[in-house]
């Protein structure tokens, strides 16, 4: 009896221990989300509202060539503007800051990575390309106007489809990556786990269906602006947040290695 | 002779990372992905293709967002 409790004392401390750090990581996670929102709205508010009210305008000189009345205004634009963005931009960080920062307490110390700010760079510009660049050259940002209100439920389903076969390509071209890097050498792996990543991903993008609804006369400046604006918004999110987790993380990481 | 800085010392002296065991990411894995998905779920889908709340209020809100994050907005 006593030599259980023995046993399972120092047992049940550590994983105590362990479960205090998975959970500030989880919420420096999210406060970095949030921070790197900020720097993203700002971006977005300098570079992506332009487009979106150029977009909102030829939306509206369509409908008025057409002779139909204007939309109501639930909620006027200068609102959809500031807050409406800064918010939906907030809880957009928050929640990839928190599945972010679950990912890197699952990769460190089994990726062989010491610095926890390099770690958390390099898992922010993978989180990057798997679930904003890959699937947005597929199915890319599009501004108000464009794209077939009947076609929604699809073009919505496709888009998190093509997020979560992203996400299963990298996590296999990231084992196969390791494992290549086991039996030869860095390199080596990095450049299979690579290939394999592009071939998965050209092969899912060529299964999925295309969408083209892009309306005559729609301004080819504005969407290639806008799209520009959008996928800058998210390097901003993203760089921000891996550099702000790192900072964030490094202190509780420390903290447990001179406690050991 | 030689009297490394602290830092330096500090450096090389780091052990190597100890993992977290799964155990014990397992409940804040659990937690973390439910808050995840409900945020990114408002921001992205809501009143959208799928809605919970009836009307347009929250789909109007984020409606910028929705946009130059890249969803379907409509």
């Amino acid at each position: 009896m006593m030599a259980a409790i023995c046993w399972a004392s120092p047992a049940t401390k550590e994983q105590g221990f362990f479960l205090m750090i998975a959970g500030r990581l989880l919420a420096r996670g999210m406060i970095a989300g949030c921070l790197a929102a900020a720097l993203a709205f700002v971006f977005a508010r300098f570079f992506g509202e332009p487009q979106v009210a150029l977009a909102i305008a030829f939306e509206a000189a369509r409908s008025a060539a057409e002779g139909a009345t204007p939309e109501p205004e639930m909620i006027s634009r200068s609102v959809q503007a500031s807050y409406g963005l800064a918010t939906a931009t907030v809880l957009y960080g928050a929640g990839f800051g928190g599945l972010f920062a679950l990912v890197f307490s699952f990769a460190y110390g089994r990726l062989s990575f010491q610095s926890p700010r390099v770690l958390a760079l390099l898992l922010a510009v993978a989180g990057f390309v798997t679930v904003v660049l890959v699937p947005d050259l597929k199915y890319p940002p599009n501004p108000p106007a464009v794209g077939n209100p009947a076609t929604l439920a699809l073009r919505t389903e496709t888009y998190f489809v093509m997020i979560a076969l992203s996400i299963c390509v990298a996590a296999i071209a990231c084992l196969i990556g390791q494992k290549v890097t086991q039996m030869r050498d860095a390199w080596t792996g990095w450049l299979c786990g690579g290939a394999v990543f592009i071939l998965l991903v050209a092969l899912v993008q060529f299964g999925l269906p295309d969408v083209n609804e892009v309306p005559d006369g729609f301004p080819a400046v504005v969407l290639w602006r806008f799209r520009e604006a959008a996928l800058g918004m998210q390097v901003v999110l993203w760089g921000s947040m891996g550099l702000i987790f790192g900072a964030l993380a490094t202190p509780v990481l420390t903290g447990r290695t001179q406690r050991s | 002779m030689m009297h490394p800085s602290s830092s330096r010392a500090r450096a090389i002296a780091a052990p190597a990372p100890v993992a977290i065991p799964v155990g014990a990411l397992l409940p804040w894995a659990v937690f973390g992905l439910l808050l995840s998905v409900l945020m990114l779920y408002f921001v992205g889908a809501e009143q959208g293709a799928v809605s919970l709340i009836s009307g347009h209020e929250v789909h109007e809100f984020v409606h910028d967002g929705r946009h130059l994050l890249g969803f379907p907005c409509h």
